[in-house]
């Protein structure tokens, strides 16, 4: 093309690479119904398997008896524990070094436990299956709450207490009572403790930050196909990490991983609900390696509420010092975290909370100390990161109420105290009290950035107007500001301290350039509705010089894709997009001697510009990437091997720390306890921008998730451990009618450390905009007196916080 | 959320319906929308062997407006009553209520006949034809009859019409005067914490009558006579509102779930209702 007249304004713009608001390729299919879930996935002679479940939270099962079952028309079989112990498949490992039931081995746990797993020719015949297989129980004290766990003497795991009634150490250490599973600590004690004693004002708080729901719009399932002639067993499921799923279906079931194939097809959603192993995966398999027939299960709705995974059931209790003029000195927070029947958390492994030691947030704090006690109730496992890191929502959420509570405290404005606290921008790389180090920020900046396009002096003058007002009797709505500014840790993460069951979390990508100049590239990611076949081609585009839309990205196949370990964390930029851009830059290497040699001169002597080598000096010669693509495969190249292919597998060198600014306005009606939001404005700053179409998108629904768990998204239970939220009816998920207007804006600080300078933004709106929402309802009523309420803010909670402040009259 | 085995029946006439009520008896149940009785036997709360679809049965989707009343067919969608002009001018507070009955998926499913006849305490035109004294048309083996709204709710889903009878048509005298139908709701597609329907009457300053019925604070709607006498021939002040509040709460027997505990629901219920007359009295 050596006629080609394009300027390079617009050679750029038909790359449509980094930077651009690229469409997402994606949509074409998922707005035409033509998508492809695991649901959809339909094999011969496939069955369908599906659970007894558990009436109750904690029982002793006498009997099982399956013979009226397995006369029911159309099914086949009837697992149970019995069935699956010889093949040492009755329980498993979980993610967090505990083991799980994969069927109830004796007694059940929680409501909703899988007690035994009817497989049948299709559903209906497995519904009428269940009801009538008969289970006899003995029903066993039930602890739902966890302090009183601690105090109890009912015994939840037998299976954890050694013969002479001694504890042995658990995955994570010591463990003080039968129902204790870990404790956990970062920062220094003794010296907190000290800071604390002496200082000027101590602010303490205690929160709950309730038990919740990652709520995909589809469920968690899986189709399992065992080849008995050729040995392999394919597997479709949910799954956010098909690699390591892979890995555990070999460990677990002692087939050899090369006969294991896992593909996540398109999956609907994650938030962290599709990280874990459940038991519907391993008895899908289980039932097909018996049946030698594909078998598939998938949750309805009610399981998916309240069994597979639930998040957050943080007990949080905080202390922070400081000057008497707002300069924080330190902090102090003590967790008791409910764990539910098994310790199933998805954390890496030597992390057992997470990241919440990232909980001194934005702020430059000198002297931390964090200590978490795990416990076992009679509650569903999981603990899992919804929408965040690890366990990085608990950790904002807490330090964003620690900041306002201390504002009161001070009598202080919320966002000078923030604004005095705040790491400065010459401190980065900055390392925090509890052991993170901070790669980049400008925090200042945002900050400003946002109060000043909210007008938030203007916010405050009409608030304190509101409150005159409603203290005259001239309305009955009062006016909240919240504010918010975090701090995420995600990307995980560098392989030194991050692997998930010894797993290390690197990521990679695989490209294959073809010949006409289009390629192919491959990740060890997998998409949950994030947008990867849209900006990984974008990242791609801009490091090789091909076209976005000639660049077809896959993953979620462990046959073809390279190893990696999922998408959830914010990880898939951090991680895969910097493999995506490293292995690109291998290409672009390659590619550099080919064009050196196809124009004559030195490899040194050609520069890459936007799609094409261009000798230095000399813009009229220059060889495109696609005449570079097809000479690598057909045209003999001395020294060189045919062909134009590279793999990237990139252990990060740090975690990446986006970060943002958000302010909400909200009108409360004391009456009712209805909140209406007016405004948000979401500032986020992700480091380098690769689609800003997408970023907005991801914004919109983080937030919307985060208001949802902010105002009354909750899993619940009675005293007998019944869940009361087990159908959309009573756990809220937001509807575009109770949705606010969100306004985002930006700034840009990217990654020192990563090749492209990105930071991962699918989970800060929702780490950001949980207290944000939040604290909008608290600071509504500060006025009044009020310093702390618990979450959920629903209508009753936030009337009876309005009701316990005497406004009612 | 599988249902248990069932037969379905889809017969062109009311006769067929009958016949298949009266040869099936308990076990058999009519289906208008399903977007009640569904979802229960999904959940296997409602076991029904013989499920009798109304869909084809003619005669029962008319809306007729005459000069002293309105008769509504029972198969009259939610989203028929919003769609329809006549309606919208004749009787406005149909049209507020239903707006605020789940979702559009939900209302061009959901028919009046349904509403009323399911007998749950969280649907919303019970209380609303309670409100508007309306009448009720069954149908059975022993021929036609009539029940007044009023009348009709005897405790959660038992209601006045007999098993093997069929609700045709609702009836409600042509609404005078201002009105408003307040509910407060968790979100979309919810049963109420709280909902009042009230249809005032004014004259010159005072209020010639009112009639006052709540929705979800009891196992039944609850229509309270003193609430409305409590208006009458008041300015509709303070005082007045103070009064059908403390009659209606007297009526009204709320039980703790999700939504909140006791006191909260009878806090909102006196606001709510409170808000409703406000309204209805603006507009009257
Ligand atoms: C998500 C969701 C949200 C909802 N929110 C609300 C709400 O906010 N407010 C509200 O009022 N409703 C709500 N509903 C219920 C909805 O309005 C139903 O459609 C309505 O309650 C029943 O009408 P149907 O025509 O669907 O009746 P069906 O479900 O078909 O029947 C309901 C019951 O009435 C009986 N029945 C039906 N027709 C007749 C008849 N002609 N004669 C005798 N018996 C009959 C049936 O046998 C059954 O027992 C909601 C439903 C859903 C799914």
């Amino acid at each position: 093309m050596k006629d080609d007249v394009t300027s390079r304004e617009e050679r750029v713009e038909n790359l449509k690479g980094m930077g651009c608001s690229r469409k997402r390729v994606e949509d074409a299919r998922f707005t035409q119904g033509k998508g492809n879930y695991v649901d959809d996935v339909k094999l011969d002679g496939m069955l369908f398997g599906d659970f007894v479940r558990s009436p109750y939270a904690h029982a002793r099962i006498t009997s099982i008896d399956t013979a009226a079952a397995l006369k029911v028309p159309g099914v086949l079989a009837v697992l149970t524990a019995a069935d699956l112990e010889p093949l040492g498949l009755h329980w498993m490992p979980t993610l967090a070094g505990d083991k799980q039931m994969v069927l109830a081995d004796g007694k059940v746990l929680f409501q909703g436990q899988e007690v035994a797993f009817v497989v049948a020719e299709d559903r209906y015949a497995a519904a009428d299956g269940i009801e009538a297989v008969d289970v006899v129980y003995e029903e066993l004290p039930v602890l739902v709450n966890p302090f009183e766990a601690l105090n109890s003497d009912v015994v939840l795991r037998e299976d954890l207490v050694a013969e002479d009634g001694s504890l042995p150490d658990g995955a994570h250490g010591p463990r003080k009572h039968h129902n204790h599973i870990f404790t956990w600590e970062a920062g220094d004690k003794a010296p907190t403790e000290e800071v604390i004693a002496n200082a000027d004002i101590v602010a303490e708080e205690e929160m709950y930050y309730h038990r919740t729901h990652p709520c995909p719009l589809e469920t968690c399932g899986s189709v399992a196909s065992m080849d008995k002639v050729n040995g392999k067993l394919t597997l479709w499921g949910t799954f956010q990490a098909p690699h390591a799923i892979r890995t555990i279906v070999s460990l677990i079931s002692g087939l050899e991983e090369h006969n294991i194939r896992v593909i996540s097809p398109d999956i609907g959603g994650g938030f962290g609900n599709k990280v874990g192993a459940y038991p519907g995966y391993v008895c899908s398999v289980v039932a097909s390696i018996v049946t030698g027939k594909p078998v598939k299960w998938i949750e309805d709705r009610m399981d998916n509420l309240m069994t597979t995974a639930f998040a957050r059931d943080y007990w949080m209790k905080g202390r922070i010092s400081a000057t008497k003029e707002g300069k924080i000195t330190g902090l102090h927070c003590h967790v008791t975290a409910d764990h539910g029947g098994f310790d199933a958390c998805a954390d890496p492994t030597k992390f057992p909370a997470g990241f919440m030691n990232i909980c001194t947030g934005s702020y430059d704090i000198p002297t931390a100390f964090l200590e978490v006690d795990g416990v076992y109730t009679n509650k569903a496992p999981g603990g899992v990161s919804y929408r965040c890191s690890f366990r990085v929502t608990e950790a904002v959420y807490f330090i964003e109420r620690m900041i306002e509570v201390l504002a009161i405290k001070l009598n202080m404005d919320a966002a000078e105290l923030r604004r005095i606290n705040f790491i400065r921008k010459d401190q980065f790389p900055y390392t925090a009290a509890l052991g993170w180090e901070y790669d980049s920020g400008d925090y200042h900046t945002a900050w400003d950035k946002a109060l000043k396009t909210v007008d938030y002096d203007g916010l405050r003058a009409e608030q304190a107007q509101r409150v005159e007002d409603f203290k005259a009797g001239k309305t009955r709505k009062l006016m909240g500001i919240g504010l918010s500014f975090f701090t995420e840790i995600v990307g995980a993460g560098p392989v030194k301290n991050c692997d998930i069951l010894g797993l290390g979390m690197f990521d990679s990508c695989e490209i294959r350039i073809h010949p006409t100049g289009s390629a192919i590239a491959r990740l060890g990611t997998i998409s949950q509705g994030q947008g990867h076949a849209t900006t990984f081609a974008q990242i791609l585009a801009s490091e090789i010089g091909l076209p976005a839309d000639s660049i077809t990205i896959e993953e979620g196949d462990t046959d073809t894709a390279p190893y990696g370990l999922g998408t959830y964390g914010s990880r898939s930029t951090p991680v895969a997009g910097a493999a995506t851009a490293m292995a690109g830059r291998k290409i672009r290497a390659k590619a550099q001697m080919i064009a050196a040699y196809l124009l004559e001169v030195h490899d040194d002597d050609v520069t890459f510009d936007v799609d094409r080598f261009v000798v230095k000096g000399a813009p009229e010669r220059f060889k495109t990437m696609k005449e570079i693509a097809f000479a690598a495969y057909n045209q003999a190249i001395p020294g060189l091997e045919p062909g134009l292919e590279a793999v990237s597998y990139y252990d990060p060198p740090n975690m990446t720390y986006p970060f943002g600014a958000y302010v909400c306005v909200m009108d409360i009606d004391v009456d009712t306890g209805v909140p209406e939001i007016r405004r948000f404005y979401a500032l986020d700053d992700c480091g380098t921008r690769i689609n800003p179409m997408i970023i907005e998108g991801q914004v919109h629904g983080g937030l919307t998730e985060a208001l949802a768990v902010a105002l009354g998204q909750e899993i619940a239970y009675d005293d007998m451990g019944n869940c009361k939220t087990g159908t959309l009816m009573d756990f809220f998920l937001p509807t575009a009618w109770e949705v606010p207007n969100y306004e985002t804006d930006y700034t840009v600080t990217p990654s020192p450390h990563h090749p492209i300078g990105a930071k991962g933004v699918g989970e800060s709106p929702h780490v950001g905009g949980v207290p944000c929402f939040s604290n909008a309802v608290q600071d509504a009523f500060r006025a009044f007196g009020n310093t702390h309420t618990n979450m959920p803010h629903d209508h009753w909670r936030i009337w009876k916080t309005a009701n316990e402040l005497g406004l009612h009259g | 959320m599988i249902p248990a085995v069932f037969e379905y029946y889809r017969p062109k006439d009311m006769a067929g319906v009958l016949s298949l009520l009266e040869e099936h008896g308990d076990d058999a149940r009519v289906m208008a929308g399903g977007h009640s009785l569904i979802p229960l036997m999904k959940l296997r709360m409602a076991d029904v062997p013989h499920l009798i679809d109304l869909q084809d049965v003619g005669g029962l989707s008319g809306i007729d407006i005459g000069s002293d009343s309105i008769r509504i067919g029972a198969m009259v969608t939610q989203s028929d009553i919003i769609d329809h002009a006549g309606l919208a001018s004749a009787a406005p507070i149909l049209r507020e209520a239903a707006l605020q009955i789940a979702d559009p998926q939900v209302r061009y499913m959901g028919t009046v006949g349904g509403n009323v006849a399911n007998g749950d305490p969280g649907n919303d035109m019970p209380g609303l034809m309670q409100c508007l004294n309306a009448t009720f048309a069954v149908i059975g083996p022993d021929g036609e009859r009539d029940i007044p709204a009023r009348e009709f709710y005897e405790a959660a889903y038992m209601t006045a019409r007999e098993d093997e009878e069929v609700l045709t048509a609702v009836t409600i005298p042509l609404p005078r005067g201002g009105y408003a139908y307040e509910k407060q709701k968790r979100k979309i597609g919810d049963y109420a914490t709280a909902a009042a329907a009230v249809q005032i009457v004014r004259d010159g300053d005072t209020c010639a009558s009112a009639s006052i019925a709540m929705t979800n604070l009891s196992d039944t709607p609850i229509y309270s006579e003193e609430a409305g006498t409590a208006l009458v021939g008041t300015s509709v002040d303070d005082a007045a509102l103070k009064a059908a509040a403390t009659a209606m709460l007297g009526d009204i027997d709320p039980t703790e779930d999700n939504r909140g505990p006791v006191a909260f629901k009878n806090h909102v219920a006196g606001v709510i209702l409170r808000r409703a007359i406000e309204r209805a009295w603006s507009r009257a």
